[in-house]
C-alpha cells in the first residue's frame, strides 16, 4: 500500500477575472509571471521543496495551457513512479455529473484520489499567489499543536486589515474566531487561504458538506469545523506574499522583482522555483540597446531601449524601440521605433512599428472600470497591433486589431477593444 | 530504427591550455547556453537516432555531471537510450582506451548486441547541426563502405590540426592525411562518419588483433583504396572548439545574428535545464552587442562580450572582447578584456586583466567572498 504523509491539493481552476483580457484564454495559475515563470510555478515549486512529491492539480477554467506547462511535472521532479503530479479535473459520474461549483466541492469530488495515497494530513493550495513558504514548517507546528486544521495567516497593517478575512486567535495561536472582512478589525492577522488538514477531520466534514451548493473552504468546511469543537490554529507567516489577483497588484509585484535588493528574491540558492522553459538560448543585447533596471528572460533579443520592466523569453524589441514600466510576456514581437509605457503585454502578440501606447491622460474604463485602472494598457495574449497607432492609458486590446478599429489611428484613454476570447 | 550512435567524448587537446583543466573538450560551454556535446546529442535525437552510446575518458567527471540524466535530450525511452562508457578494467583488459578504435572495440559487446544495421559516429567537440539521415542516405546511395563528413575550410585558414582529404569527381576519398605539415588541400574531416555496424566490428576486431588503436589512421587511412569510402561535403556552419583560438572563435560567432537564429531554428538544441531566474540588469549596466545567459546580475559596462550561466557582474566594470564562464563572480572596478574567464571563478575588486593581442586564460584561485 503506497501511503504519504501528506499530500497537497491545489486549486487551479479559477478564472481569475479581475485579470481582465489576460485570463480570456487561460486559467489564472498559467498567467506569467516575473520573465520566465507562470504564478502555478510558486506553489508548486514550494511543495517540492517542502519535501511534497504528491501533489494534485485541480483544473476547470480554460485548462489546455496548464496541462501542456505541468506535463507530467518534470520540470519540478514530480515525475514519480509513487505518487508525482497528477492533474484532477471534473468528470462524468454515473449520477450527480457536475463541475466543480466551490473550493471544497472541488476536493470532495476528488476524494478518491486522496484515499489512494492514505495521507494522515491534506494540504489545501490555491494556484494564484507568490510566496515561498516552507509547508514542512506549517506541518511541524500542525503536529505540535495538536491541530485539526491548521491555517496560514499573515500580519498585514491594521489600516488595511478590514479589506481581509481574519482570524482572531488565544496566546497559544488558537483561533477563537473569524471576521470577513471586518469594519473595525480586532487582529491583523490575514487567512492566506494555505491549510492543513487532518485528513479524517477534512474527510468527514466534506462529506457532511457535500450537499451544500458551491461548498467553499472559507465559507462552510472551515466554519464547520470550528462549529464541531475542532482544533483551528492560525500559523504565522512573515515572508512576502502576494495575490496577484488585479491588473494592479500583478503589475506592482512583477515591478517589485527589478529592485536592487528585491523584497522576492528569485536568486536565492536554496529556495528555487521550477518552471517549464522552452528556450534555453542566451538573450542578445545589440550595440545600441539599453537594458537598465529589467529582468529579461531567455531567447530574447533587444535592439530597442528597455527601462524598469520585465520581459519574459523569446521577445523580439526592434530598434528605437523605447519600453518603460512594463511586462512583456514570451514570444511576443515588437516592431521598431515603439514607444510603449505602463502596459502588460501578454504572450505571442505582435506589435507593428512606430506604436505609442499608455499615452495622455488617465480615464475610466468604459467597458469594466473596476478590472482596467491603475493606467495600465492591457493586451491579451496572440493579440496584433497595427503600425502607427497610439494608445491611452486603462484600455485593453484583445485579438487580431487592424488600423480600422482605432477611430483616426488612436484608442483614447478608457477604451477597449475586444475581438477575440469572451468579453470580461 | 536505421542507425545507433556513437560519440567520441575522451578526448583532449594541448592546445586548449588551461581549459582542459577542468573537463574534457566535448564538456566544454559554448554559446552561452551549451555543452558541446549538446550539438552531438541533439542531432542524434533529432534525426530519431534514439539509441547513443557517449566514449569519455579524459577527465570525465563535469561530463558526467552534464549527462547524468537523459531526459534533456529525451533520450530517456524504453527503446533505446543513453549510454555513457567509461573505460574499465576486465579480466583481459587494464588498459585505458588507446584511441577511438580502441574505445569502439572495448565496447563491441555493445556494437554486437544491437540490431541497427548502421552506425553513426561523431566527435563530440564539434558545433554543428546535422540530420544524420541524409549522410545515411547519401552513404546507401554511394553503397559505400564508410562515409565521412567533409567540409571545406575557407582558404588560407590552418588546417593542420585536421584529418585533410581529397576526393575525385565521384566523392570518392582518394588522399586522406591526419595532421599534415603542410596540407595539400582544404577540405578537411568534420570528425563524423557513417559505417555498417557489421562492417565497423569486422574492422575493429582486426585492428585489435593486429594492435592498432585509431580510428582515423588505423582504419579510415588503411583501408583507403580497399574500401569504398565517400567523402560528404556539408555546406553548413560548422566548428571545432579543440584550441583556445578556435573555442574563442566559435562562441564569438554565436554574436552574428545568422548563427544564432540558425542554431535557434527546429530543430532545436537542447541541453541540460538550469532553473536559474532570468538575467537581471541593475542600474549602471550597459550592455552592447553581447549575449548574457540566465541567472546573470550585471551592473556595470559588458561590450562585445559572452556571458554564460549565473555570472554576477560588479560595479564600474568593463568587460569587452571577452567569454565568462558559468558562475563567475566578478568585483567591482575590473577590467576584462579579451579573456576567457574559466567557470565558478571569482575575480577580485579592482583588478586588471588583457589577453592584449591574443586571448588570455583567466584562472584565479580566489575564495568567492559574496555577502
Amino acid at each position: 500500500m503506497i501511503r504519504k504523509e501528506m499530500i497537497a491539493m491545489l486549486l487551479a481552476g479559477g478564472q481569475g477575472s479581475r485579470l481582465g483580457v489576460l485570463t480570456s484564454e487561460v486559467a489564472k495559475p498559467a498567467v506569467a509571471f516575473g520573465g520566465k515563470y507562470r504564478i502555478i510555478d510558486f506553489p508548486l515549486s514550494n511543495c517540492v521543496n517542502s519535501g511534497i512529491d504528491t501533489v494534485g492539480v485541480l483544473t476547470q477554467y480554460q485548462p489546455l495551457r496548464l496541462n501542456a506547462h505541468i506535463g507530467i511535472g518534470i520540470p519540478w521532479d514530480l515525475d514519480r513512479n509513487h505518487g508525482g503530479v497528477t492533474v484532477l479535473p471534473p468528470y462524468e459520474k454515473s449520477d450527480n455529473s457536475e463541475w466543480y461549483t466551490g473550493t471544497a466541492n472541488a476536493i470532495y469530488q476528488n476524494l478518491n484520489y486522496i484515499e489512494s495515497y492514505h495521507p494522515e494530513y491534506v494540504l489545501i493550495l490555491s494556484g494564484d499567489h507568490i510566496y515561498k513558504m516552507n509547508y514542512e514548517v506549517m506541518l511541524d507546528f500542525h503536529k505540535e499543536n495538536n491541530a485539526d486544521v491548521t491555517i496560514a495567516a499573515m500580519p498585514v497593517p491594521w489600516e488595511e486589515a478590514s479589506r481581509f478575512g481574519l482570524v482572531i486567535t488565544d496566546g497559544n495561536k488558537q483561533i477563537l474566531e473569524f471576521e470577513e472582512k471586518p469594519e473595525n478589525p480586532r487582529s491583523n492577522l490575514a487567512s492566506m487561504g494555505i491549510y492543513i488538514f487532518n485528513w479524517s477531520v477534512l474527510r468527514e466534514a466534506l462529506v457532511t458538506m457535500s450537499e451544500q451548493s458551491n461548498c467553499d473552504f472559507g465559507k462552510h468546511i472551515i466554519p464547520y469545523c470550528r462549529e464541531n469543537g475542532r482544533r483551528l490554529f492560525a500559523y504565522e507567516y512573515n515572508g512576502y506574499w502576494k495575490d496577484v489577483g488585479t491588473l494592479g497588484s500583478y503589475w506592482e509585484a512583477n515591478m517589485e522583482l527589478i529592485d536592487l535588493i528585491p523584497e522576492f528574491n528569485l536568486y536565492e540558492e536554496y529556495w528555487k522555483i521550477y518552471t517549464k522553459s522552452d528556450q534555453i538560448e542566451p538573450q542578445y543585447i545589440a550595440a545600441d540597446a539599453v537594458t537598465e533596471r529589467c529582468i529579461i528572460g531567455e531567447g530574447t533579443e533587444i535592439y530597442g531601449k528597455v527601462y524598469g520592466s520585465v520581459i519574459g523569453p523569446g521577445v523580439m524589441v526592434g530598434k528605437n524601440t523605447v519600453i518603460r514600466d512594463s511586462i512583456i510576456m514570451q514570444n511576443t514581437t515588437i516592431g521598431d521605433n515603439v514607444t510603449i509605457s505602463k502596459s502588460i503585454i501578454a504572450e505571442n502578440v505582435a506589435i507593428g512599428d512606430n506604436v505609442e501606447l499608455g499615452i495622455g491622460e488617465e480615464a475610466d474604463n468604459k467597458l469594466n472600470k473596476s478590472v482596467y485602472s491603475f493606467g495600465i494598457v492591457t493586451i491579451g495574449e496572440n493579440s496584433v497591433v497595427p503600425s502607427g497607432v497610439k494608445v491611452g492609458k486603462n484600455t485593453a486590446i484583445s485579438g487580431e486589431t487592424e488600423a480600422g478599429d482605432y477611430p483616426g489611428g488612436v484608442l483614447a484613454s478608457g477604451e477597449s477593444i475586444i475581438k477575440a476570447g469572451d468579453i470580461i | 530504427m536505421k542507425a545507433l550512435g556513437i560519440i567520441l567524448a575522451g578526448g583532449n587537446n594541448s592546445k586548449m591550455q588551461e581549459l582542459s583543466n577542468k573537463r574534457a573538450i566535448a564538456a566544454m560551454p559554448v554559446g552561452g547556453s551549451y555543452r558541446c556535446i549538446d550539438f552531438a546529442l541533439s542531432n542524434m535525437s533529432n534525426s530519431h537516432i534514439p539509441k547513443v552510446a557517449v566514449l569519455t575518458q579524459y577527465n570525465a567527471r563535469s561530463l558526467n555531471e552534464h549527462l547524468s540524466s537523459s531526459k534533456w535530450w529525451d533520450f530517456g525511452r524504453k527503446q533505446g537510450g543513453l549510454y555513457v562508457f567509461n573505460p574499465t578494467v576486465t579480466s583481459d583488459n587494464a588498459w585505458w582506451y588507446r584511441g577511438t578504435a580502441d574505445a569502439m572495440y572495448r565496447n563491441i559487446d555493445f556494437l554486437k548486441r544491437s540490431h541497427e544495421p548502421y552506425v553513426i559516429i561523431a566527435a563530440g567537440d564539434c558545433v554543428y547541426k546535422m540530420d544524420y539521415n541524409k549522410i545515411l542516405e547519401y552513404h546507401i546511395e554511394k553503397k559505400a563502405d564508410i562515409t565521412i563528413v567533409c567540409k571545406d575550410m575557407p582558404v588560407g585558414d590552418d588546417v593542420s590540426r585536421f584529418g585533410v582529404v581529397r576526393m575525385n569527381e565521384d566523392s570518392r576519398i582518394v588522399e586522406f592525411e591526419e595532421k599534415p605539415m603542410v596540407a595539400q588541400s582544404n577540405t578537411i574531416s568534420a570528425g563524423i562518419y557513417v559505417i555498417r555496424r557489421r562492417q565497423l566490428i569486422e574492422m575493429l576486431e582486426r585492428c585489435a588483433e593486429e594492435n592498432r588503436h585509431d580510428f582515423v589512421t588505423d582504419i579510415l587511412i588503411r583501408y583507403k583504396n580497399m574500401k569504398r569510402i565517400y567523402g560528404y561535403k556539408m555546406e553548413e556552419y560548422w566548428s571545432n572548439i579543440a584550441t583556445v583560438e578556435s573555442y574563442y572563435k566559435t562562441n564569438m560567432d554565436f554574436l552574428k545574428p545568422e548563427v544564432r537564429r540558425y542554431f535557434r531554428a527546429e530543430p532545436k538544441i537542447y541541453s541540460k535545464v538550469d532553473d536559474l531566474p532570468p538575467a537581471k540588469y541593475n542600474v549602471g549596466s550597459d550592455v552592447c552587442n553581447s549575449l548574457i545567459s540566465s541567472g546573470c546580475i550585471i551592473n556595470s559596462k559588458v561590450e562585445n562580450s559572452i556571458l554564460f550561466k549565473k555570472a554576477f557582474v560588479g560595479k564600474n566594470c568593463v568587460i569587452k572582447n571577452s567569454i565568462i564562464l558559468n558562475d563567475v563572480y566578478i568585483g567591482d572596478n575590473t577590467h576584462i578584456e579579451n579573456c576567457i574567464v574559466e567557470s565558478r571563478d571569482t575575480l577580485r575588486a579592482n583588478t586588471y586583466f588583457s589577453g592584449g593581442d591574443g586571448i588570455k586564460v583567466v584562472y584565479e584561485h580566489n575564495e568567492r567572498y559574496v555577502i
